[in-house]
């Protein structure tokens, strides 16, 4: 036994050196220098600019929209809400008292902005992430009345807007119909701008 | 559920069956330290490295030597990055200029990922700098998924030699495993997640304008290098808090499918590879036909809770399935599935917040880890575990028949068997006991988030997960306290070593055995009639012991919840 420990020092010492210049420096390194090569779009975080260059958000991650004029997104537990440094669930459980004291408001607001009957679970609850950049369709559709009658845009065309935003799942099974927040108020914005031109 | 839903769970278990043989082909290359291809390129590293260190790897060891040298170089990795943690502060790579990690959370976090568990008592982007993921944490999703996978080469020898006296060596087991399978394999998954959109980058924050005019701050980093080895080595910490649920880290449903099947992808392997290495290929998907039927049957029960959702919000006008803690992207489906991979293998990354799924669907990915990580399990330690089930219920079947029981050609006799009790008892005792002393000390009882029964599964997850070297949470549980980072330190290296070991001493004693052929009187270990039996004993060991605990939990709050309680 005393033998095999102090055999064991030297390997053990020498090859968590080793181990950690070539995994823990030179391969993620390697990783960077290939990703940013390759796709520097993706390794920097997909970032979205405006005309002027200004960044404003990511086609991956989610953003906060709270303004009625928007498609607004999902309740989120990350810091304040959309925190990209405090990513988090609500982590509450089924029976929390506190889940229910959040979403009936939340389920009295859309019903008073114009959603009818039962609302898509997604439009009240909140992500994994507090990040999500993502809708479902429906979740988009019940917030259509509220944005055609703040914009003064007939509902017909922002339901349109929405259609044409979908993505579909991949291959028809991986993953769900979904509309990108981001884009689609992107979308929205340019859509009122022609209007009025 | 959807028929979508059930096609996406038949094609992920269809795509790793057909991955099984290959993968395990190539894994039987390197238990036997036969040649590869990849040589070529990573042979002369491989030697520069044992020569470096002084060592030989043609050098058989004992199983005493083997566990020696396999805790030591452990010990030695937990230490390094204890130090990389404390020193934080003054190290480089730290955009964020955070400081040092404190004691009791560096303590925890560097056993936690040590013994492949990545328990994060943390938030990842308010906690570790680049540097601390890089060095501190992704050498050792490498290396703990390494010492799993050479330790079931170990144990698979001690099976398959005849009156040996050693069991292989360590540093050539570990190197060989890390060099030729694990970095050639996050290589091509590094460039496919960036690539769809997981970032890799020295960077830090990244301001942004909102569309609404608000300000947001995005954190990036060296993001898919680790996110590779996160999944493929079933480790599971994660670069940010929200894991795999952040879209960082897992931004489409196909980097989804990848990530899911890189936690089973080697684990399916090695069942193959054990078959192969005692000389029976059909030993080996018998092991894998009881962990499938194990594995499908969790998820249909979380697949259908989960889609049937919470009839609490039912009743406030909510329509359809759970998605409280759940990504538009992935759904119910995907995260139902995702949830039952993450912990019948003991990988513990999430894609959901489990701690929000509905009380019984919640309850299987804890029921999973109960079990013993052993639906598949973590790379190395799933099969390990399963063959002390697979030597118990070979125990069981002889006393039944009467005779002395035989597996692969191996009589398994009193000195086996009680090392693997042993083993497996060292599970139930310290999750219980830990449990128990937390649910009534006033530290313990500080940490839920949630009121009612399932404040105590928040606590019961929480050691459960630690001993079973998981990693995943029922997040609400605030751990990082003294409390929480001591206790569960200990579980997971209790839970890690206290099972190797008396697993490496029963290799020792198998290996020094001689061959006994098989004959009419052997109960054969192939058919229909051991899949039933091992799923009966794995079921029976892990209900019995359990199932207390569940009622006071998951089973109070779905009684609960179909009653409209609040908490």
């Amino acid at each position: 036994m005393g033998n095999d420990f102090t055999s064991s020092l030297r390997p053990a010492i020498v090859m968590t050196i080793l181990f950690a210049i070539l995994l823990g420096i030179l391969y993620p390194l390697a990783m960077t220098g290939i990703g940013q090569a390759i796709f520097p779009s993706q390794a920097n975080g997909s970032l979205v600019r405006d005309q002027r260059g200004t960044v404003i958000g990511s086609t991956v991650v989610g953003q906060a929209f709270t303004s009625d004029r928007y498609f607004q997104t999902r309740p989120s537990a990350a810091g304040k809400g959309y925190d990209g440094l405090a990513s988090s669930g609500s982590n509450l459980g089924p029976t929390a008292q506190a889940l229910v004291d959040r979403v009936k408001p939340d389920v009295e607001k859309r019903h008073a902005e114009g959603a009818t009957g039962v609302l898509p679970a997604d439009l009240v609850t909140a992500s994994g992430s507090g990040l999500d950049p993502d809708l479902s369709p429906e979740a988009a559709f019940a917030q259509v009345a509220r944005i055609a009658h703040i914009r003064g845009m007939p509902d017909v065309q922002v339901r349109a807007l929405v259609s044409t935003h979908v993505d579909h799942p991949l291959l028809g099974f991986l993953g769900e119909d979904r509309v990108n927040v981001l884009a689609l108020n992107q979308a929205l914005d340019r859509a009122g701008t022609r209007r009025r031109q | 559920m959807t028929l979508q839903g059930w096609i996406l769970i038949v094609a992920f278990t269809g795509i790793l069956l057909a991955l099984t043989k290959p993968v395990g082909l190539w894994l039987f290359a390197l238990y036997e330290g036969r040649r590869t291809p990849l040589h070529a390129v990573l042979g002369p590293v491989e030697t520069g490295f044992y020569k470096l260190a002084g060592i030989d790897p043609n050098a058989e060891q004992s199983w005493r030597r083997y566990a020696v040298h396999m805790v030591n170089f452990n010990f030695a990795l937990l230490l390094f990055t204890y130090a990389v943690l404390r020193l934080q502060g003054v190290l480089p790579g730290n955009p964020q200029g955070l400081a040092g990690v404190g004691e009791h959370l560096s303590f925890n976090t560097a056993i936690s990922f040590t013994a492949n568990t990545n328990w994060q008592s943390y938030g990842g982007e308010s906690t570790m700098s680049n540097l601390s993921q890089m060095l501190g944490l992704t050498i050792h999703n490498f290396l703990s998924a390494a010492t799993g996978i050479a330790l079931a080469f170990a144990l698979f020898r001690g099976f398959a030699r005849r009156s040996a006296a050693t069991i292989g060596n360590f540093w050539a087991d570990a190197t060989r495993i890390t060099l030729y399978l694990l970095l050639p394999i996050c290589v091509a998954l590094t460039i496919f997640y960036i690539a769809s959109g997981v970032p890799q980058t020295l960077g830090g924050v990244v301001d942004v304008s909102t569309l609404e005019g608000a300000k947001q701050s995005i954190l990036l980093g060296p993001v898919a290098s680790q996110e590779a080895i996160k999944m493929l080595g079933t480790n599971g910490g994660g670069f940010f808090n929200a894991n795999s649920a952040h879209p960082f880290e897992n931004p489409t449903a196909l980097t989804n499918l990848v990530q899911m099947l890189s936690i089973f992808l080697i684990g399916f392997g090695l069942t193959w590879c054990f078959g192969k290495a005692v000389g029976n290929t059909r030993q080996g998907w018998a092991i894998l036909s009881a962990m499938l039927i194990l594995f499908l049957v969790g998820v249909t029960i979380t697949y259908w809770q989960e889609a049937a959702g919470n009839p609490i919000l039912h009743e406030l006008g909510v329509s359809g399935g759970n998605m409280e803690g759940k990504e538009v992207r992935f759904g119910i489906a995907a995260s139902a599935l995702f949830s039952i991979v993450t912990t019948a293998a003991s990988c513990g990354a999430v894609n959901a917040m489990h701690d929000s799924f509905t009380a019984l669907g919640g309850m299987i990915p804890l029921f999973n880890m109960q079990l013993g990580e052993v639906v598949v399990g973590g790379v190395g330690a799933g099969i390990y575990g399963f063959l002390l089930f697979a030597i118990l219920a070979v125990f069981v079947a002889g006393l039944m028949v009467g005779r002395t029981p035989e597996y692969v050609g191996k009589k398994i006799e009193a000195k086996e068997v009680k090392l693997a009790v042993l083993a497996i008892a060292v599970l139930p005792l310290i999750i219980l006991g830990f449990t128990s002393l937390s649910s009534v000390a006033e530290a313990g009882l500080a940490g839920p988030l949630n009121k009612g029964p399932h404040g105590f599964s928040e606590i019961l997850y929480a050691f459960t997960s630690a001993v079973a070297n998981n990693g995943s949470a029922f997040a609400g549980l605030t751990a990082n306290t003294p409390w929480y980072n001591a206790l569960l330190g200990v579980a997971m290296w209790l839970g890690r070593f206290f099972i190797i070991v008396p697993m490496l001493a029963i290799a020792g004693s198998l290996a020094a055995k001689k061959y006994t052929p098989e004959s009419a009187g052997s109960f054969p270990t192939t058919g229909g009639l051991w899949v039933g039996l091992l799923v009966g004993i794995i079921l029976i060991l892990g209900g019995l012991t359990f199932l207390p605990s569940l009622a006071l939990g998951p089973i109070a709050d779905h009684l609960a919840m179909i009653r409209g309680q609040l908490f």
